[in-house]
């Protein structure tokens, strides 16, 4: 236990030591998402009717979620590489815990999607969004958005390790978190889909992480705010199927 | 953590321990591997003494890197057993993996470190405190020509600076077995030779090495034993010595001047040689008994004939001569069915 600890920090300090010298990657992190939130507040924003007081405050949870989940994309090509250029042979050749490689990227992870949510807050924050609550309720937001993120970074891990290629990992990457992302409340109300549509929205463990997030940003309550709990059983489930799944994927992967 | 139930042997803290006594560091015995239809190996034997270099020499696609594979824990066997530095490579994987070394035919460092942050991080995994791993990549560094690159992130590295490095990956803990898959591939013929010192420096030192390569030159330099590998099996063994006498004595050749008279040419060598002579493209080749006097009489009795010579050399067979007789083709040939997309 005490290896797989070490050697998860080992990991991830490896996947964050990189960060600064790849300007291109924190650009990912840090502008793209910014683009985001001006193109959804200003350009389709005035068109969007949600209900809600104030469209930023609608707005900063749905693009936070969905900077996490095109954030683990990264994720998804670089363990695909390290299997293509041989790096993984050689972390399976060491004696170090066979869950430290992706356990550490995913912790690595959680610090990349902690600085873009601060990132997306405060460019929020100029733009007219709020926290309307207790600074605990607006803590337990930022910490249920922090977990989903982590439970997402598995399935990422996972799929970067079945895909053949990188190409492959953004494609297949792309396919599953594009309706996840944009069939959700993460953008706008749901109301208006057609009924399957909305369904599926309504299952869609984006929109529960998000209108619960929303809800503890606007109402507080805490565990008991609407959606929360459900949230997080999903991330639970989540990181209890996919965690286990990569692992062992990664306890059998081949370079070729 | 994987359970290393039902080990035999010595142990400390629960791990079973390298028998310090044994004089064979690696042996295989009927190692069997299969990727669908395809038989990687089909019962591979091999025993490593030691202390000595052992050349894995094959085409793409015989199965070396296969067989280092099993060796190294990374892939399970279908059949067979093996041992390395005294541990079983399945029942074992999870001790055996201290006590090996790898570096295989892709480079494997990561590029977006420095090379001493590279060299650190594996000796951290191995389990060494960051401070001990530090030094010990720095003294790496310093051995293979790599300090001043030493904070310079790994993808400013030439091929043969790449390779040089993950050398030194493989060896942040002094591992006792090697192994070493093509390690000079793709590199050019000075970083080529620059590795191969690299690699006799380590041998000097008493650690036991696998090296798989395609290039004849590399095992005839650096092995002490070879073993030729052909479809998934051992199809010969022997020092590189032994393995050319396989296939006769000295070769004597004589490059003919242009418009030379050819039938005179091999009428005047058929007394020299111990069989038949032959001509290829204005070469003539002959298999000689014995050195001394050789090349005098040969270019007596073709001065007497009135032929003219270009060249003339009296020769040892090489790897390539024994690879051909023994496979029926070069070693460059063959397809190879675990290549990369």
């Amino acid at each position: 236990m005490r290896r797989l600890i070490t050697d998860t920090l080992i990991i991830a300090e490896r996947n964050l030591v990189r960060l600064p010298r790849a300007p291109d990657l924190l650009l990912a992190f840090t502008v793209q998402p910014i683009m985001f939130v001006l193109l959804f507040r200003y350009v389709f924003g005035g068109a969007i009717h949600t209900g809600y007081g104030n469209y930023a405050d609608f707005l900063i949870p749905g693009i936070i979620v969905q900077n996490i989940a095109f954030g683990g994309f990264v994720t998804a090509l670089g363990l695909n590489e390290d299997l293509h250029k041989g790096l993984i042979d050689r972390f399976r050749s060491l004696p170090m815990s066979r869950a430290a490689l992706l356990g550490g990227r995913t912790l690595a992870d959680v610090v990349t999607n902690v600085l873009s949510m601060i990132v997306l807050i405060v460019t929020g924050l100029i733009i007219g969004f709020s926290f309307h609550t207790t600074i605990l309720d607006g803590i337990a937001g930022g910490l249920l958005l922090a977990l989903f993120g982590y439970a997402f970074s598995w399935v990422f891990a996972f799929l970067g390790l079945i895909v053949s290629s990188p190409e492959a990992a953004n494609s297949v990457g792309f396919i599953a978190v594009f309706p996840l992302t944009f069939v959700s409340s993460a953008f706008v109300p749901t109301q208006s889909f057609p009924a399957v549509l909305r369904a599926f929205a309504k299952v869609n463990p984006f929109t529960i992480v998000v209108n619960a997030t929303r809800y503890l940003w606007e109402h507080g309550h805490g565990i008991a705010a609407s959606n929360v709990l459900f949230a997080l059983l999903w991330t639970a489930g989540i990181l209890v199927m996919f965690a286990p799944l990569a692992v062992s994927r990664y306890r059998r992967a081949a370079a070729r | 953590m994987a359970s290393l139930g039902g080990v035999t042997g010595p142990s400390i803290e629960g791990r079973p321990r390298a028998e310090a006594g044994s004089e064979v560091a690696i042996s295989a015995r009927g190692i069997t591997k299969s990727f669908g239809e395809v038989h990687a190996l089909s019962g591979v034997d091999i025993d490593v003494t030691r202390g000595t270099v052992l050349g894995l020499l094959g085409p793409n696609g015989a199965g070396k890197t296969t067989f280092v594979r099993v060796l190294t824990t990374l892939l399970k066997p279908d059949g067979g057993s093996a041992r390395v530095a005294g541990l079983d490579v399945v029942a074992d994987a999870a001790a055996l993996r201290a006590s090996i070394g790898l570096a295989g035919q892709y480079a494997a460092v990561d590029e977006n470190l420095t090379g001493l942050e590279n060299l650190t991080m594996v000796g951290r995994l191995y389990g060494r405190p960051r401070a001990a791993a530090k030094a010990r990549g720095r003294e790496l560094l310093e051995r293979f020509d790599l300090l001043e690159a030493a904070n310079r992130p790994v993808k400013t590295y030439s091929g043969g600076m790449r390779r040089r490095l993950d050398l030194a990956a493989a060896l942040v803990v002094s591992p006792p077995v090697l192994f070493l898959d093509e390690p000079t591939t793709g590199l050019d013929p000075r970083s080529r030779l620059g590795l191969w010192e690299v690699i006799e420096g380590l041998v000097a030192e008493g650690t036991t090495l696998l090296l798989t390569t395609q290039y004849l030159e590399e095992a005839d330099r650096l092995a002490d034993r070879i073993a030729v590998i052909d479809h998934g099996r051992v199809i010969a063994e022997g020092t590189a010595t032994e393995l050319k006498a396989r296939v006769g004595g000295l070769r004597l050749e004589v490059t003919l001047e242009a418009g030379a008279d050819r039938p005179a040419a091999l009428a005047a060598l058929a007394g020299v040689g111990s069989d038949e002579p032959v001509l290829e493209d204005g070469l003539l080749k002959v298999s000689v008994a014995e050195r001394a006097g050789t090349i005098v009489a040969a270019v007596t009795s073709l001065s007497a004939a009135g032929v003219g010579v270009d060249d003339i050399i009296l020769r040892s067979p090489t790897l390539d001569d024994v690879f051909l007789s023994l496979t029926g083709h070069g070693a460059e040939d063959g397809t190879d069915p675990e290549s990369r997309p």
